[in-house]
C-alpha cells in the first residue's frame, strides 16, 4: 500500500464540465455544520458534521475522476471542508473562476481497511 | 445672607483657599465643587470681604476661568449682592459692558433679567440693597477698562462705557432698533414696560454697532487690497475674530449676522410683507366674481319659479274653458310640490356656499351647467308659450304633466351637477408632489380629475394645515460659514484687451480656481450645526423645567373649598401670575430657534390662559412652541395671505394630466407642484387551499454541484 492509502485518503481531480453558462461537477453534497448530522446515512460517526458525497451522476466529471458516493470531502483546492456550512461548501466547489477542483476525500472502505490492517 | 462662618486655610478637598489675590493656575471649578455653599462661605474664602446672599454657581458658570480672572472680572472691589448669572445670560459680554449697564444706581427700564434671579425684586429694591459707593466703583471700573485700550479690540466698546451711567442712549437705540427689525415682542414690551425685553434691544444694538464697526473696518482693509490677488483660505479677517470671540454660547441666535445681502438701511422682510398686504387689501372688489354669482342666482330662481308659473297661468287666463282637474291631476300636484321641495333643499345644500377662492378663469363645469339649465328652461318656455298659451290648451292635466316633467328634468340636472362638481374629483387619479421652493418642505397628495385652477385651490387649502410655517430666518447659512467665501479671486489680464472673450474666460477661471482651492467651510458648517443643536437642546431643557415649575404654582379652585375672594383669580390673572417665572426661558428658547417673530407676548399669554382654562398639562402648553406648526396656527392676519399667483404653461382650465408642472407664487416663496399619474394596478388572484399548508423539518439538505 502506498503512503496515502494508509491514511485512508484519496485525491480526486475533477475537471468541470461546461453546460451552457454553468460549470458542473456532477455530484451532490450533503452535510455541514449548520445541518443535522444524525440524518447522514454515510457517516460512521453520527456527530460528524462534515461534507459528504450523497450522489454521483452517471457519466459526469465526478464519476470519471473517481469520486464515489459516501466519500467525505476534507479539502477542496486546499480549502478546508470539515468545518464549513453547507452553503460555504457549495460555494467553494462552484467557483466560476476554477475549471479544475482537486478534492481530498476519505472513504469508509479505505478507513475500514486501514483499521483492520492496524489491528491485525 | 448674614452670618459668615469661620473658614480654614485648607478646605476639605485640600485646595489652598484663595485669598483676595490671584492664585495662578487655579480653576473656578473647585468653587463649584463646593456644591452650593453659601456665598458667604465661598467668598469668605476668595475675597477678603463679606458679600451676603451670593451663590457660588455664578463662578462655575464661567467654565474654567482661573480664579484670578474670575476675581478680576467681578471686582473692582466687592460688588455686594450681584449675581453673575446675568453675565452669562447676556451672552458673554465683557464685564465692563455689563457693569456699565447695571450699575450707577437705579436705571429705570433696564434689563431686569438678572434681577429676576433675585426673585422679582424691582430695580428700586436692588438699588437699596446696593452699597452706597456705586459711583466710586463705577469710576474704578472705568479706569480698569481704560487699561484695556492698547489691545485695540476693546476700544470701540470703551465708547459706550465712557459715556457714563447718567446718559440714556436707550431711547434712540430702541427706535433705531425698531425700524430695523420689527420684532413684535419688542414693540409690545415698549408699551407694557416689561423691562426684561429691553435688554434684547440693547444687546442687538451692541451687535449692530459691532457690525457697523466690522463693516467700516473691512472697508478700510479693502482699500489696501488692490495688490493682493489671492487670499489664503484659512486667514480670517481680524474682525471676525473679535466678533466671534465674545459671542459665545447662549445668545448665538441673537447676535449672529445672517448674510442676506441687504444693507442695514433697507427695509426688513417684515416691512415688505406689510406693505404688500396693504396693497392687496386696497384692491377694489372683484366685480366679475359677483357677476357670476348673480347670474347663477337669477337663473336658479327663474328655473324654480317656472313650474309654478306653468301651473298657475292657465287658471288665471282661461279658467272657463279649462277642464276640471281630476283625481290623477290632483295627485300630480302633490308630486310637483314635493319635488320642488327636494329641489330646493338640494340646491341649498350644494350651491349655497361661500366661495372658497376666486379663480383666474371661468369655472368651466359650472358655466356648462348654467348654460344647460338656461337652455332647458328656455326651450320649455318656448314650447309652453307656443303650444299651450297660444292654443289655449283645454286639458289641464296635460299642463300639469308638462310642469311635472320640467321639475323632473331640473332634478336630473341637479344630479348631473352633483356628479360633475362633487363626485368626479373624489376618485384619486393623480399624485401631486408639492415642494416649497425656499426650504424644500414637501408633501404628496392624491387628487382626482380636476382642472388646474381647482387643483391649485385644493392644494392651498392643504398647504395651510400641512406645511410648517415659512420662517425666513432659518434659510441662510450662518455668517461664520460663509465668511470664508467672501475672500475671492481677482483676475488680471496681461496683454491686449479683448473684453468679450475675457469676461467668460475670467469667470470660468475664477470658478475653477475656487473649486480647486481647499474649502473647509463644510467643517465649519458641521460644527456650527452641532453647536446650535446643543444650544437648542439646552434651552429647551431649561424651558421645559421652567414651565413645569410654573404650572405647579396654580391649581383649580374646587367647589368645596372656600377661599378669600381676593385670592381667587380668573384664568387671565392666573396666566399673568405664572408667566413671569417662565418668560425668560421662553424668550431665550424662541430666540435660539428663531421663532420670536411668530409669538408675541400677548399671544403667549393668551395661549397660557387657554391651556389653564382647559386643564392642560405643561407639555400640552409647550407643544405649540417646541415644533414649528402649520401656518394656520399663527396669528391670522399676519400669516394668512390671500393673494396667490398661479403660474402655468398650460391653460389653467385644462384638466390635470401626467407630467404637468405649475407654480403657486407668493412674494417670498413659491410652491412647485408636479403631477404624476397613479399607476394602473394589475391585480391577480391566487387561490391557496388551507389544507395545502404542510411543513417538514429541514434536516439534511442536499445540493447538487
Amino acid at each position: 500500500m502506498s503512503a496515502w492509502w494508509a491514511m485512508g485518503q484519496q485525491r480526486v481531480e475533477i475537471h468541470k464540465l461546461r453546460q451552457g453558462e454553468n460549470l458542473i461537477l456532477g455530484f451532490s453534497i450533503g452535510g455541514g455544520i449548520d445541518q443535522d448530522p444524525s440524518q447522514n446515512p454515510f457517516s460512521e460517526d453520527k456527530t460528524d458534521k462534515g461534507i459528504y458525497v450523497t450522489r454521483v451522476s452517471e457519466g459526469g466529471p465526478a464519476e470519471i475522476a473517481g469520486l464515489q458516493i459516501g466519500d467525505k470531502i476534507m479539502q477542496v483546492n486546499g480549502w478546508d471542508m470539515t468545518m464549513v456550512t453547507h452553503d460555504q461548501a457549495r460555494k467553494r466547489l462552484t467557483k466560476r473562476s476554477e475549471e479544475v477542483v482537486r478534492l481530498l476525500v476519505t472513504r469508509q472502505s479505505l478507513q475500514k481497511a486501514v483499521q483492520q490492517s492496524m489491528l491485525s | 445672607m448674614v452670618g459668615i462662618q469661620e473658614d480654614e486655610e485648607m478646605d476639605s478637598l485640600g485646595f489652598r483657599v484663595t485669598v483676595g489675590g490671584s492664585v495662578p493656575g487655579e480653576d473656578c471649578r473647585w468653587l463649584s465643587a463646593w456644591g452650593g455653599l453659601s456665598v458667604a462661605q465661598c467668598l469668605g474664602r476668595t475675597v477678603g470681604g463679606s458679600v451676603p446672599g451670593e451663590d457660588c454657581r455664578w463662578l462655575s458658570a464661567w467654565r474654567g476661568l482661573s480664579v484670578a480672572q474670575c476675581l478680576g472680572r467681578t471686582v473692582g472691589g466687592s460688588v455686594p449682592g450681584e449675581d453673575c448669572r446675568w453675565l452669562s445670560a447676556w451672552g458673554g459680554l465683557s464685564v465692563a459692558q455689563c457693569l456699565a449697564r447695571t450699575v450707577g444706581g437705579s436705571v429705570p427700564g433696564e434689563d431686569c433679567r438678572w434681577l429676576s434671579a433675585w426673585r422679582g425684586l424691582s430695580v428700586a429694591g436692588f438699588s437699596l440693597r446696593q452699597a452706597h459707593p456705586s459711583s466710586k466703583i463705577e469710576s474704578l471700573r472705568v479706569t480698569v477698562d481704560f487699561l484695556k485700550v492698547p489691545l485695540g479690540l476693546k476700544k470701540p466698546v470703551l465708547k459706550e462705557v465712557a459715556v457714563g451711567p447718567p446718559k440714556r442712549p436707550q431711547p434712540a437705540a430702541l427706535e433705531r432698533y425698531k425700524a430695523r427689525r420689527s420684532d413684535a415682542m419688542d414693540t409690545e414690551s415698549q408699551y407694557s414696560g416689561y423691562s426684561y425685553k429691553s435688554g434684547h434691544s440693547r444687546s442687538s444694538r451692541k451687535h449692530r454697532d459691532r457690525r457697523d464697526r466690522h463693516r467700516s473696518k473691512s472697508r478700510d482693509g479693502s482699500r489696501g487690497d488692490k495688490s493682493v490677488t489671492i487670499q489664503a483660505p484659512g486667514e480670517p479677517l481680524l474682525d471676525n475674530e473679535s466678533t466671534r470671540g465674545d459671542e459665545r454660547d447662549d445668545n448665538w441666535g441673537e447676535t449672529t449676522t445672517v448674510v442676506t445681502g441687504t444693507s442695514e438701511h433697507s427695509i426688513s422682510h417684515d416691512d415688505l410683507t406689510r406693505i404688500a398686504k396693504d396693497m392687496e387689501d386696497s384692491v377694489p372688489l372683484d366685480c366679475s366674481r359677483h357677476l357670476g354669482v348673480a347670474v347663477g342666482a337669477t337663473l336658479a330662481l327663474l328655473s324654480f319659479l317656472t313650474p309654478l308659473a306653468f301651473l298657475l297661468l292657465p287658471p288665471l287666463l282661461w279658467r272657463e274653458e279649462l277642464e276640471p282637474c281630476g283625481t290623477a291631476c290632483e295627485g300630480l300636484f302633490i308630486s310637483v310640490a314635493f319635488k320642488l321641495l327636494i329641489l330646493l333643499l338640494g340646491s341649498w345644500a350644494l350651491f349655497f356656499r361661500r366661495p372658497k377662492a376666486s379663480l383666474p378663469r371661468v369655472f368651466v363645469l359650472r358655466a356648462l351647467l348654467m348654460v344647460l339649465v338656461f337652455l332647458l328652461v328656455v326651450s320649455y318656455w318656448l314650447f309652453y308659450g307656443v303650444r299651450i298659451l297660444d292654443a289655449r290648451e283645454r286639458s289641464y292635466q296635460g299642463v300639469v304633466q308638462f310642469a311635472v316633467s320640467l321639475v323632473d328634468a331640473l332634478l336630473f340636472v341637479h344630479y348631473l351637477a352633483v356628479v360633475l362638481l362633487e363626485l368626479r374629483q373624489l376618485q384619486p387619479q393623480f399624485t401631486l408632489k408639492v415642494v416649497r421652493s425656499t426650504d424644500g418642505a414637501s408633501r404628496f397628495y392624491n387628487v382626482g380629475h380636476l382642472s388646474i385652477q381647482r387643483v391649485a385651490v385644493w392644494i392651498l387649502e392643504k398647504y395651510y394645515h400641512d406645511f410648517p410655517v415659512y420662517n425666513p430666518a432659518l434659510l441662510n447659512l450662518p455668517k461664520s460659514v460663509l465668511a470664508k467665501k467672501v475672500s475671492g479671486f481677482k483676475v488680471y489680464s496681461l496683454g491686449e484687451e479683448n473684453s468679450t472673450n475675457n469676461s467668460t474666460g475670467q469667470s470660468r477661471a475664477v470658478i475653477a480656481a475656487a473649486a480647486r482651492r481647499r474649502d473647509n467651510s463644510h467643517n465649519e458648517y458641521y460644527y456650527e450645526e452641532a453647536e446650535h443643536e446643543r444650544r437648542v437642546r439646552k434651552r429647551r431643557a431649561r424651558l421645559v423645567v421652567a414651565v413645569e415649575e410654573a404650572f405647579t404654582h396654580i391649581k383649580r379652585l374646587q367647589e368645596e373649598e372656600q377661599k378669600n375672594p381676593r385670592e381667587v383669580m380668573d384664568p387671565r390673572e392666573a396666566a399673568q401670575a405664572i408667566f413671569a417665572s417662565m418668560a425668560r426661558a421662553m424668550q431665550k428658547y424662541l430666540r435660539t430657534t428663531k421663532q420670536q417673530p411668530y409669538h408675541t407676548m400677548e399671544s403667549i399669554l393668551q395661549h397660557l390662559e387657554f391651556c389653564i382654562t382647559h386643564d392642560m398639562t405643561p407639555k400640552a402648553f409647550l407643544e405649540r412652541y417646541l415644533a414649528a406648526g402649520p401656518t394656520i396656527q399663527y396669528h391670522k392676519e399676519r400669516w394668512l395671505a390671500k393673494q396667490w399667483t398661479l403660474v402655468s404653461e398650460e391653460p389653467v382650465t385644462n384638466g390635470l394630466k401626467d407630467g404637468i408642472v405649475f407654480l403657486l407664487k407668493r412674494q417670498d416663496f413659491s410652491l412647485v407642484v408636479s403631477t404624476k399619474k397613479v399607476p394602473f394596478f394589475k391585480l391577480s388572484e391566487e387561490f391557496v387551499d388551507p389544507k395545502s399548508h404542510k411543513f417538514v423539518m429541514r434536516l439534511q439538505s442536499e445540493t447538487s454541484v
